[in-house]
């Protein structure tokens, strides 16, 4: 379970490997902001290896969310699975990022 | 009451994957039913045990929060009980308003109501009761009333 955080074409993409909860949801925000201290602007966060979200995962995502549109940037969310979807839909957060099939789609013309 | 299942967990995040886990595992009368065991159940204990850590013992390690499961034919019926104050869950503002989405917490109590078929809170509000039923044709259906 972790996290792993690369560079494609100026966009920086973050990979979930596991969980996202209130138990790692610190370490996500903490690689993000630093990133986000260092310029970065366009991040992808990717959950093709994600198997459950919960409320305090969903709370960081919109925080970040937040704080990355102050500077300017933009957080997209990539391969939600049924699940993980039923969640973003059920709390209407959805409505609040652009959310792609793939990493692929997200990382397409940011 | 006698239940199929008790555990006395630390106050410490870390414990409450495995603790589902656990628990999960051991609905074996229920695992034709796995899509509202590993969503709805799932979700739905994990958020009270979040909840009782962080909101009711306030990550105090050396309070406890016990969790009790029955398992009975076509339904799942779950307590988790802390050692903090208690709270009024009919305080708890919508997350889903405008006003509130932008907010990184309030969805916990939010999701376990949305997700099981019945949540219900003792009068001092230290301890929930989740109910799943496993007979719902729809994995979604019966949004419990706190």
């Amino acid at each position: 379970m972790g996290f792993q955080v690369s560079q494609d074409d100026g966009v920086t993409l973050v990979e979930v490997e596991g969980q996202l909860i209130v138990g790692n949801r610190q370490e996500l925000k903490q690689k993000v902001l630093e990133h986000l201290e260092d310029g970065d602007r366009k991040f992808v966060v990717d959950f093709a290896q994600t198997g459950y979200i919960d409320s305090s995962g969903l709370g960081v995502l919109v925080s970040l969310s937040k704080k990355i549109r102050e500077q300017g940037g933009e957080l997209r969310l990539s391969s939600l699975n049924e699940d993980l979807r039923t969640l973003f839909e059920l709390t209407k957060l959805d409505t609040l990022f652009k959310i792609t099939d793939s990493k692929e789609e997200a990382l397409e013309g940011f | 009451m006698s239940h199929d299942l008790v555990l006395e967990l630390p106050t410490d995040i870390r414990s409450i994957e495995h603790a589902v886990e656990y628990v999960i595992q051991r609905c074996h009368c229920c695992e034709e039913h796995a899509r509202r065991l590993r969503l709805n159940f799932r979700v739905g204990l994990t958020e009270a045990l979040s909840n009782a850590m962080v909101y009711g013992n306030g990550h105090d390690p050396a309070k406890r929060v016990i969790v009790e499961v029955t398992l009975a034919e076509g339904c799942i019926e779950a307590w988790v009980t802390d050692q903090g104050q208690g709270f009024d869950p009919e305080t708890v503002p919508d997350p889903t308003r405008p006003e509130n989405l932008l907010k990184a917490g309030g969805r916990g109590l939010f999701l376990m109501q949305e997700l099981l078929d019945e949540v219900t809170f003792n009068a001092t509000g230290n301890q929930v009761r989740l109910v799943l039923r496993l007979d719902a044709e729809s994995p979604l259906e019966g949004g419990a009333q706190a």
